[in-house]
């Protein structure tokens, strides 16, 4: 018995002592460094063993490095002791950074130079718009991207009298005040709260009502750009909100989504407003209540409500690899816009397809027709070409910025500040971050 | 006359404590020395773009107020957390040292929370706490009427996390305490009380002052705790907020410099909290160890 296992040992190492031979002899290997765990880490595992399968000159090795703020520093460690892995995934405010980092092959230069023809029409708008540089080339390839929408309780409406929303047009403000007052009235402890609500009520609702939310085309021509975001309309809008406090047709959930997502999954909330990647967690937690979604809330002068734009991040390319290797990166990047492995990604994660032909594909399958819900996001995404102020954000610093917005708005929600002293306050400690950054670069 | 033994050698000596010497330069002066070059530079997280600027990363911290604030919300959050732990710490220590039955049983439940990381009792907290799905927030809501909201109100999350740290360092605290109180001969103790003293007076004029060396290594361990290893608990329950209420230095460093990419703003930071536990630390052993009294 143990003879045998001893043998068995011998002979599998053997063998892999020559696997390793071979592999080191013939295929390269690519490194891909990623912030998905979990069922999503799955996925993006079983895209790499797809295109690993399908040839044989390059071998992709997926790591998972923990969440998106441990993923840029490890790339950023890995760049300063000259180990960067050829492929990192990095979140959408930390595009500005990468951009000017100096340390990156931007994607159409190298699909380029690879001899690869790609046509960027055929991808969905407002997401190649984020990862655009001034002149409209793509810097980065957008990989998991998502934009808010509206989530609403079917059996607390039911129960208050307010009929379903529609899934395309989107209701007004003061329609949804009007509703959360119903909600109040018939006895649910708040009307909406929101997750990220830098996010889905100051950078997203400006871009829906074409508003400017920073100078230069929200950073896009010119590290010089300044925060407008203390503008009436703005202001007006998170005075509403906060109005809308005193009798709790509006409540404050916490900054990310843990507080707001638990409010609604306890019936505390009737509507909640976030992300479309919370729909795979809200069909794995809700179970004693029907929910469904509906595009974000608009004014009622916007008659033609612009795009939303996205959350999520995107894929950079390192420099400083071999030229046989970038060859095996743009084939996986083309692999990954697959119409095949986008549909198998928006149905596994929710998060959107990046490509038109794969957003077709899903609507001749029927899947929409199943999964209405799935829907929303996408079309409030697309429903209009990006404008230049629409087409997203691209600020230094921007992480501060974030958090300097939220504090703000924070203070404005435990009556610290009136909203247009602190949005005047987030725009002036804002401005000194883009001072700051925009020196570096100089 | 001293008897010591004497290397023979010169170089020997130099050799055995080559090991420690190559073990401190590597983890902790040579991060240090990175910490104070980055902290006058301005450069980029990739280290493309640096410039040298002198004192401007400083001379910016110390005009920004919310910078000035986060001295002080640090300043407040330490000596509250120090007090409330050492002073249960203690009393619960005195109250151990009188019981009779399961002595030793009450002392290693009292000794459990001191294992269990900041972060995880930050996590045991807000299940605790957090408005909107914690047991015993639901409960002083529903029944006592207390509008509880550390979501929404600055000085509801400062309790939180004062109390979330507090809670794991009273433990430490706990061990130490119990051990200088069995060093305390009986018989000292015994004399007073036959003459007539309290059980207050024979603990301030006896235990006290015999166990202000434990007491004064505590305050210490205490405040540098509170300055470092309470990032976990507030990165676990407010991430600084609401609105910058817990925003304490050490994690003002993180924010700004491993989330935040601000490499030479978050040195300067770091610096500025180095020094500051210099400045604690020397202060105390000059000072407050001059009325500390070392029996034997």
């Amino acid at each position: 018995m143990k003879v045998r296992k001893l043998l068995m040992i011998v002979a599998v190492a053997a063998s892999l002592v020559f696997l390793a031979g071979q592999v080191m002899a013939e295929p390269i290997t690519i490194n891909w460094w990623h912030a998905m765990k979990g069922a999503r880490g799955k996925v993006v595992d079983n895209m790499i063993k797809a295109f690993n399968d399908s040839q044989s000159d390059y071998v992709v090795v997926g790591t998972y490095k923990g969440n998106y703020d441990e993923t840029v520093n490890a790339g950023v460690a890995a760049y300063r002791a000259k180990k960067q892995p050829h492929l990192l995934q990095s979140f959408e405010v930390g595009t500005q950074t990468m951009m000017l980092s100096g340390a990156i092959y931007p994607v159409y230069k190298l699909m380029k130079d690879e001899g690869y023809t790609i046509d960027w029409k055929g991808y969905l708008q407002p997401v190649l718009s984020y990862y655009m540089n001034a002149d409209g080339d793509l810097m980065s390839m957008p990989f998991n991207s998502s934009t808010p929408v509206m989530y609403y309780n079917v059996d607390l409406f039911k129960k208050a009298g307010i009929p379903m929303l529609d899934k395309t047009t989107p209701i007004t403000w003061d329609e949804m005040g009007e509703i959360t007052a119903k909600l109040v009235k018939s006895g649910v402890a708040g009307g909406l709260t929101c997750g990220w609500q830098s996010w889905t009520q100051v950078e997203n609702y400006s871009a829906m009502h074409n508003i400017a939310f920073a100078s230069k085309a929200n950073g896009y021509e010119g590290l010089d750009c300044e925060l407008l975001i203390n503008n009436p309309t703005v202001v007006k809008h998170i005075a509403m909100l906060k109005d809308w406090m005193k009798d709790g047709r509006f409540f404050y959930g916490g900054q990310k989504f843990q507080g707001p997502t638990a409010e609604f999954a306890a019936q505390n909330a009737g509507v909640y407003i976030d992300s479309v990647s919370q729909i795979a967690k809200m069909q794995a937690t809700v179970k004693d209540f029907n929910w469904d979604v509906a595009p974000m809330p608009v004014e009622s002068w916007m008659k033609d409500p612009q795009n939303s734009i996205i959350g999520g991040a995107s894929l950079w390319v390192f420099e400083g690899h071999n030229k046989k290797d970038y060859k095996g990166v743009a084939a996986l990047l083309k692999h990954l816009a697959t119409p095949e492995m986008q549909v198998y990604w928006h149905k596994e994660t929710g998060y959107f397809p990046i490509t038109l032909a794969a957003y077709e594909q899903l609507k001749k399958d029927g899947y929409y027709k199943e999964f209405p819900y799935q829907e929303v996001g996408i079309k409030q995404l697309t429903r209009k070409d990006p404008t230049k102020v629409s087409r997203g954000l691209r600020l230094g610093y921007f992480i501060q910025i974030r958090n300097i917005i939220n504090e703000e708005l924070e203070l404005v929600w435990n009556d610290t500040k009136t909203p247009q002293e602190a949005m005047d306050s987030a725009v002036k400690r804002s401005n000194q971050q883009l001072r700051e950054f925009e020196k570096i670069y100089k | 006359m001293i008897k010591r033994s004497v290397f023979s050698s010169r170089t020997l000596p130099y050799l055995l404590i080559l090991p420690q010497i190559l073990v401190t330069l590597t983890f902790f002066y040579w991060p240090a020395v990175q910490g104070l070059i980055q902290s006058v530079m301005r450069s980029d997280p990739f280290g493309q773009h640096s410039t040298f600027i002198w004192f401007s990363n400083f001379t910016a911290l110390f005009t920004d107020p919310l910078y000035l604030k986060s001295i002080g919300i640090t300043m407040f959050f330490s000596i509250s957390v120090s007090t409330v732990s050492i002073s249960t710490g203690l009393f619960i220590a005195t109250m151990a040292n009188r019981a009779l039955k399961a002595k030793a049983m009450v002392r290693t439940m009292l000794i459990w929370p001191y294992a269990v990381a900041p972060a995880i009792s930050g996590i045991l907290w807000l299940f605790l706490l957090h408005p909107s799905y914690g047991v015993v927030a639901l409960g002083i809501k529903r029944w006592f009427g207390v509008d509880w909201n550390p979501v929404l109100r600055g000085s509801d999350a400062m309790f939180m996390i004062i109390i979330a740290s507090a809670w794991k360092e009273i433990s430490y605290n706990f061990v130490f305490f119990m051990a200088g109180l069995q060093a305390i001969p009986k018989s000292l103790i015994e004399a007073a009380a036959i003459d007539g003293a309290s059980p207050f007076r024979r603990f301030w004029t006896i235990t006290l002052p015999l166990l202000s060396p434990t007491l004064f290594f505590v305050t210490v361990m205490n405040i540098i705790y509170s300055f470092f290893d309470t990032f976990g608990v507030v990165h676990v329950m407010t991430q600084g907020g609401p609105g910058g209420a817990t925003n304490i230095l050490v994690y003002k460093v993180y924010q700004d410099g491993f989330i935040g990419l601000n490499m030479g703003g978050s040195a300067a930071q770091s610096i500025v909290l180095m020094s500051l536990i210099i400045v604690v630390t020397v202060l105390q052993f000059k000072y407050v160890e001059k009325k500390v009294q070392y029996t034997g």
